[in-house]
């Protein structure tokens, strides 16, 4: 009898420990609601053709960049991760790390105030205030960065802010390929 | 107390008239018009997951409805915009995800569990029968109560 009245106790340790477990796995582990699996990894880029944010008749490609092993990120000034990540990129940069940024539903001005201020980590800036490109490449948020390879073909897609960790655990095994 | 009141429910009444203004797309074809009315609603609003595009006034979902919008009226079915966004968003933007590998359990899970449910009653049910059916009542149990029954015509 006594064993039986601790029966819905039990249970509901058991079930306190799997929704604390998931609550954990949601927050940071592969449920993960804000992980969406991209269905980009392998391959080609989506091509799109923005205007400079520096040079309006200068058009970024990703067709430009063919040959290279590039970064390509998406940020704008209203995004405080950006902000974040944004020492992050000018260390890459003076690794030698191409970065293409695409700024994403910002006012040309704000945006190159910012990078007046924090310094310019973007080899060029495609210019999309109106999510063309953005929505060719699944971005749902911003930052998101993708390693696009040599042959255009894209083998990383992160979305959050980048650092040395993420670029040593998620990039640089890719880099080789 | 009263007025408080007022203000507060015209403050709520304020924000529903805010969330319904979103833009108006003019389609000269009403398939087309359709077409792009039941795409919004079963498409899935990445910012605020439990929400379609329809519903959301996020500004990813904006760009979703104008993005819908354009592939309808250049001619394409439903189940190419929903490719299009599928491709690029996965099925997780898709409301109704296609039947495949990842999501069988999901379509079939339901049913599994349902038909587990009734095998369990029915098995349930048939040995409460077969109990019932071969429970004895002890003679001594029966004189007991039929004592009972005496004592309580005699009252």
């Amino acid at each position: 009898m006594k064993a039986k009245a601790l029966v819905p106790l039990l249970a509901f340790l058991v079930l306190a420990g799997l929704f604390l477990y998931m609550l954990n796995q949601m927050n940071q582990g592969e449920y993960n609601p804000r992980d969406i699996p991209t269905e980009f990894i392998g391959k080609t880029a989506p091509a799109f053709s923005l205007p400079d944010l520096y040079e309006p008749g200068h058009m970024v490609s990703p067709a430009n960049y063919k040959g290279k092993v590039w970064l390509l990120n998406v940020w704008g000034t209203w995004c405080p991760e950006c902000w974040r990540e944004h020492d992050y990129l000018m260390a890459l940069q003076r690794r030698g790390v191409t970065i293409v940024g695409i700024n994403w539903r910002d006012e040309a001005a704000e945006a190159k105030s910012m990078l007046a201020r924090l310094g310019n980590p973007f080899e060029r800036i495609a210019f999309d205030p109106d999510s063309q490109a953005v929505i060719e490449y699944g971005v749902y948020g911003a930052p998101e960065t993708f390693l696009i390879d040599a042959e255009g073909i894209i083998r990383v897609k992160h979305a959050g802010g980048m650092s040395e960790q993420v670029w040593q655990e998620k990039f640089v095994p890719h880099l080789g390929g | 107390m009263m007025k408080a009141l007022v203000i507060v429910f015209s403050l709520l009444l304020g924000g529903v008239a805010l969330a319904a203004n979103i833009e108006v797309y003019k389609f000269e074809d009403p398939a087309q018009e359709a077409i792009y009315k039941e795409l919004i609603s079963e498409l899935r609003c990445l910012v605020c997951q439990n929400q379609n595009i329809a519903d959301s006034n996020a500004e990813l979902a904006q760009d979703m409805r104008a993005k819908t919008y354009d592939l309808v009226r250049q001619g394409m079915s439903k189940a190419e915009v929903g490719d299009f966004m599928a491709e690029r968003y996965g099925d997780f933007v898709l409301y109704k995800p296609p039947f495949n590998a990842k999501t069988a359990v999901l379509w079939v899970g339901p049913f599994l569990i349902f038909v587990v449910a009734i095998w369990l009653m029915l098995r349930t049910i048939r040995a409460r029968r077969a109990e019932n059916e071969t429970a004895t009542i002890a003679e001594e149990q029966l004189s007991e109560a039929a004592s009972l029954l005496e004592k309580d015509k005699d009252q």
